[in-house]
This record gives structure tokens, C-alpha cells and sequence, in this order.
């Protein structure tokens, strides 16, 4: 269970997630210290472990920086959840075995603050605050097998053993 | 059926005869770039999974850029983490400081470029070697250490779009101009997992430069890569440049070929254009925005950093004065050798221009031109986001060299025909 924080904008980017004045370092503690730091300067302090960032379109466009998912995931977020996501930021979450949603209605079922529990295997997001279900497409199959590895360099040892 | 000509690549590289647009496949992986921010936690990973092997020492090109010369002293830490694994394992291609430069315009000038080859970089605007009728992608830093310890990575085969571009660019508009031309129509995400593929009459009379700019900024519409067919410029190009490989193959996109999305436009009409903070697709014509008062001009970057875009910028600046901070970034020691060459140097000096050596630096905020709060720079760099370069509260503007040098002059936004 996670608290839901919502963005209710599109093209959130990673410049925004992790400005490029902390890409001198790929500690993810201290990239956590700085998630979001552009867009909502209260994010870190708000953040607790388990909680959920709620976005629009394109979420982690721009960069290729996986530092995008490692100060998210460093915050303590358990997933994102977005209309859609940037190439790139996709292949980075997965690879790194951390959750991406594409929900369409996500968006405009989610406030800010509600209790939130997901099932990504059954691709049910349920809202407890409101409580309504609302239904996503899980991950493909190759993406949740590399989740379920604990990511691409553990997937890859994996099939080569 | 036909395929793209980014299909057909992608089915080369996968030992197949013919991939569909959303296919997972496990390509292999000709180039692979290596830098300075994205490329040590790569390394750091590899060591942790008792993985520290490199696939092919000679298909790996290692350069610092972003932060080169170390701004600080973590991304000193960091060059030293490129430098012990780079010499560790005596990669072939390693250029270091003194002959690294921004990648992108580093490694076609040094020939690692070829058609028909699939080349992953850490960094997003890897999309720029389209240019050359090969397939470019950027990838994170997990993907880049899959990568060098196999020599593989998993894609999804994207479906593409057609950009035709016909006309003749007037003066004073250039292929900056065009590339946010697209991106305004089209949207930011309106490549999203995507091939960009540009055709047309247009492209024919662009040099290679100017093609590596529309290229280099597929990934602004979001676009997975972006490429051009080859022809007697990408030859000439080539038969200049390729070193120690020079064999490639040339792929075309057959005519049956399925695109899932068609946009035509009429270069001969495209304003040179700016796009407006904060997002790359906010692109409007000069006479839309001219006026706005600037505090920096930049010129420089993987966008539009190279001999021709100083070539440009200096034929405008000769014998004016800037009137406000103008930072001139060559973009490869090479690049900057010839601009010294040719005198272009004195013009930069003789406006007041700051010369700099090679690197990113500020386009991404990093150093060397990062903006104070409330400042507005007019830049010819490829994103203009929320703090792209420095305070939250600074504003960028992406424009073409001709436009930047222009503003820089004014100190403000204008119309570079104005200086032709």
C-alpha cells in the first residue's frame, strides 16, 4: 500500500526528475535527496516508502539518465504511474526491475493523497480512498520476466546459466 | 510487403530475413558508445554481477564529454572510473581528454559511423548517427552494460513515420529551423517509440552536418531513432572520414514499405524558428517572438556544434559586438582546431565571445554557462525543460547558430536575414 502522488501534467521530464547538476554522482541515496527537486520541492519530504507517483503523457522524457529511476526508486516510490511513458525511462525502469504503469483513467481516478494498492499481476490498480478498482494493462511478459529476475544483468546471468 | 529501411537494419542485426514493426528482438550490436556520466555506473554494475568483461574492445568508443574537464570532483571520480576501465581493458577506441569531445559529433568525424550499423549509446541523442543510413539508439546505463559484456540488447522493432521535405531552404533558414518545424507540428511525443524517417528533395542539399541536427533531435518527438537514406553526400562523407573500417552496407526503404504515419512539408517556406521554454515542441516562427530580451547566447552542443554551425555563427558576428554573454563550444578538438584555423577565433574574440573546449557543460546545466535564476538564454542546444541549463527559474531558447549569433548581437531575440 502506497500514497499517491499526483502530477497532473504531461512530458514530465528528466531533467525535472533528476536535474543534471547531480548526475556527478550515481549514488542513488543521494540522487533520492534531490527526486522531483525542479518540479515539487516538498516531494522528498512528503515521500514514504511504498508511495506512488501519479502522472500524464510522457512521463521520463528526455534524457537516457537512469538516474531517473534510481532517485525514484531511492525516494522509496514503488511505481509510477502514467497515461504513457518515454522510451527510454521504460526500458530504464524495467531493466532496473522497477514498476511502470500505463493507465489511461489512472489519472483522473487518483488524487493526490489517496491510499493506493496495486496487483501487477492481475493489472489492478485499487484506489482504497475512493474505493474503486481501476484495471491496467500488466507489463508484457519478457518485461515482467526481467522485473521478476531483479533486472536485465540478472535476467541476462540467468539465461546463460 | 516492404520494410523500412530501419527494419531492414534491425533484421540484419538479428540474423533474419525480414522483423515487423513490434517484434521483440535481441539485435547485435555494432558501436557502442561509452561516456562519462552514464557509462561508469555501467561498469560499477558489471563488477557487482561478477559480469567485468567487454564483448569486443575494438566496437567500443570511449569518451568523457558531459562534465569534460572534470567541473567538480565527483565527476573527477568519475573520469577516473572511465579511465581504470577503459585502460583495464585496453579499449581500442578510447579518446581521452585533450582528444575527447561531445560524442555525437565525435564519433562520425572520427569515423565510427558506417551504414547498415547498429550503434547503442548511453546517452539520448545517439538518434543523431541516423544521419548516415545506419540505426542509432540511446539506452540507460543497465542497457549499456548488457551491452559490452554481450554484445546484444532486447528491441522492440518500431513502426515508422515519413517526414517528406520538399524545397529549398531560403536564406538565413537552416536544418535547425526544419527539425523544430517537425517537432512543433507533431508534438513532443508525437514520435513516441517510433522511426522518424526523413526523405525528400530538402535533404539533398543539406551537408551532413546540417542532416546530424535534424537527426540529432528525433529523440525531442520522442522518437526510438531517426535516419536518412544514404546518397552521394553521406559517400563523400564517409570516403573523408572512415578509418580502420571502411566496408558497409547500404539498406533503402523498399516503396511498399508500411509507414503509419506520412507528414509532407514545404521547406521553402520555414521561417527560422524558435522554440519557446520549456518544451522543444513549442517551436514559432522569429517574427513571432523577436524582441524578447536575452541575457546568454550558446553555441555549441551535439546539436549544433560543429564547423559549419561556427562557420555560420562567425559570418554573422564578424566584426560586431555581442551585447550579451555569447559562449562558443567547439564541439570536438578537431572541430575546434579548425575553427582556429580559420580565423574564426578572432571573429569570437574580436565580438567578445567566450571560447570554450569541448564538452556538453552547460547544455545540460553542467558547467561552463550555467543560467542564474530569472536569466533567458537563447541557445542552439536540443531541450529547453524546467532547469535545463541551471536555475528552475531560467528560460531557454532553442534556436539555429545564424539566430543565436544574431540575438547575441541585439541582445535580444532577431531575425538572423537581418545580418545576411
Amino acid at each position: 500500500m502506497g500514497r499517491a502522488h499526483v502530477y497532473k501534467r504531461d512530458h514530465t521530464n528528466t531533467d525535472e526528475i533528476i536535474p543534471a547538476r547531480y548526475l556527478n554522482t550515481d549514488d542513488e541515496a543521494e540522487l533520492a535527496k534531490h527526486c522531483l527537486e525542479d518540479l515539487d520541492k516538498d516531494f522528498v519530504s512528503k515521500v514514504r516508502p511504498g508511495d506512488i507517483i501519479v502522472a500524464g503523457e510522457d512521463f521520463g522524457c528526455g534524457s537516457s539518465r537512469e538516474h531517473a529511476v534510481w532517485a525514484i526508486r531511492g525516494a522509496g516510490v514503488q511505481a509510477v504511474i502514467a497515461k504513457s511513458f518515454a522510451r527510454i525511462f521504460y526500458r530504464n525502469a524495467i531493466n532496473n526491475g522497477f514498476y511502470v504503469i500505463e493507465s489511461p483513467d489512472g489519472l483522473e481516478k487518483i488524487n493526490d493523497g489517496d491510499e493506493l494498492e496495486i496487483d501487477y499481476k492481475a493489472g489492478v490498480i485499487k484506489n482504497i480512498t475512493a474505493g474503486i478498482d481501476i484495471k491496467f494493462n500488466p507489463l508484457p511478459d519478457f518485461a515482467l520476466e526481467i522485473i521478476n529476475n531483479g533486472g536485465l544483468l540478472e535476467h541476462i546471468t540467468k539465461q546463460q546459466k | 510487403m516492404g520494410m523500412t529501411i530501419t527494419e531492414k537494419i534491425l533484421a540484419k542485426a538479428t540474423g533474419k530475413e525480414k522483423v515487423v514493426p513490434g517484434e521483440l528482438i535481441n539485435a547485435n550490436i555494432d558501436v557502442v558508445l561509452f561516456i562519462d556520466v552514464t557509462g561508469p555506473p555501467a561498469v560499477s554494475m558489471l563488477a557487482e554481477k561478477g559480469m567485468d568483461k567487454v564483448f569486443d574492445k575494438e566496437k567500443i568508443v570511449v569518451t568523457p564529454d558531459h562534465f569534460q574537464p572534470a567541473k567538480d570532483i565527483k565527476s573527477a571520480e568519475l573520469h577516473k572510473r572511465l579511465d581504470e576501465w577503459a585502460r583495464r581493458h585496453n579499449i581500442k577506441y578510447y579518446y581521452k581528454i585533450g582528444r575527447a569531445g561531445v560524442c555525437h559529433a565525435l564519433l562520425p568525424e572520427q569515423g565510427h559511423i558506417r551504414p547498415g550499423e547498429v550503434i547503442i549509446g548511453p546517452d539520448s541523442h545517439t538518434c543523431t548517427y541516423g544521419a548516415f543510413a545506419a540505426f542509432g539508439t540511446g539506452v540507460g546505463s543497465t542497457d549499456l552494460a548488457a551491452a559490452i559484456a554481450t554484445g546484444r540488447l532486447w528491441f522492440k522493432v518500431p513502426a515508422s513515420m515519413r517526414f517528406i521535405l520538399n524545397g529549398s531552404l531560403g536564406p538565413g533558414v537552416y536544418s535547425k529551423d526544419v527539425i523544430l518545424t517537425v517537432i512543433a507540428r507533431i508534438g513532443v511525443d508525437g514520435a513516441l517509440y517510433r522511426a522518424m524517417e526523413f526523405v525528400g528533395p530538402t535533404l539533398a542539399e543539406m551537408s551532413m552536418e546540417a542532416r546530424m541536427t535534424m537527426t540529432n533531435m528525433a529523440i525531442e518527438a520522442g522518437g526510438k531513432n531517426g535516419i536518412i537514406g544514404f546518397d552521394k553526400e553521406t559517400e563523400q562523407y564517409l570516403d573523408e572520414h572512415l578509418k580502420d573500417k571502411t566496408d558497409y552496407t547500404i539498406y533503402e526503404s523498399d516503396e511498399d514499405a508500411e509507414y503509419v504515419r506520412v507528414e509532407e512539408f514545404d521547406c521553402s517556406i520555414i521561417e527560422p524558428m524558435v522554440a519557446l521554454p520549456h518544451l522543444p515542441g513549442n517551436g514559432v516562427p522569429i517574427s513571432e517572438c523577436a524582441g524578447k530580451t536575452m541575457d546568454q547566447a550558446y553555441i555549441g552542443s551535439c546539436t549544433n556544434g560543429r564547423i559549419e554551425d561556427l562557420r555560420i555563427a562567425a559570418k554573422i558576428l564578424k566584426g560586431k559586438q555581442a551585447a550579451i554573454r555569447t559562449i562558443v563550444v567547439p564541439a570536438t578538438p578537431t572541430i575546434w582546431k579548425q575553427a582556429n584555423d580559420e580565423g574564426l577565433f578572432d571573429i569570437f574574440y574580436e565580438a567578445g565571445c567566450v571560447i570554450a573546449a569541448p564538452t556538453c557543460g552547460a547544455c545540460l546545466g553542467g558547467f561552463m554557462g550555467v543560467l542564474a535564476a530569472g536569466e533567458k538564454c537563447v541557445s542552439t542546444t536540443n531541450r529547453n525543460f524546467i532547469g535545463r541549463m541551471g536555475h528552475p527559474e531560467s528560460q531557454v531558447f532553442l534556436a539555429s547558430p545564424a539566430t543565436a549569433a544574431a540575438s547575441a548581437i541585439e541582445g535580444k531575440l532577431e531575425d538572423p536575414r537581418k545580418y545576411l
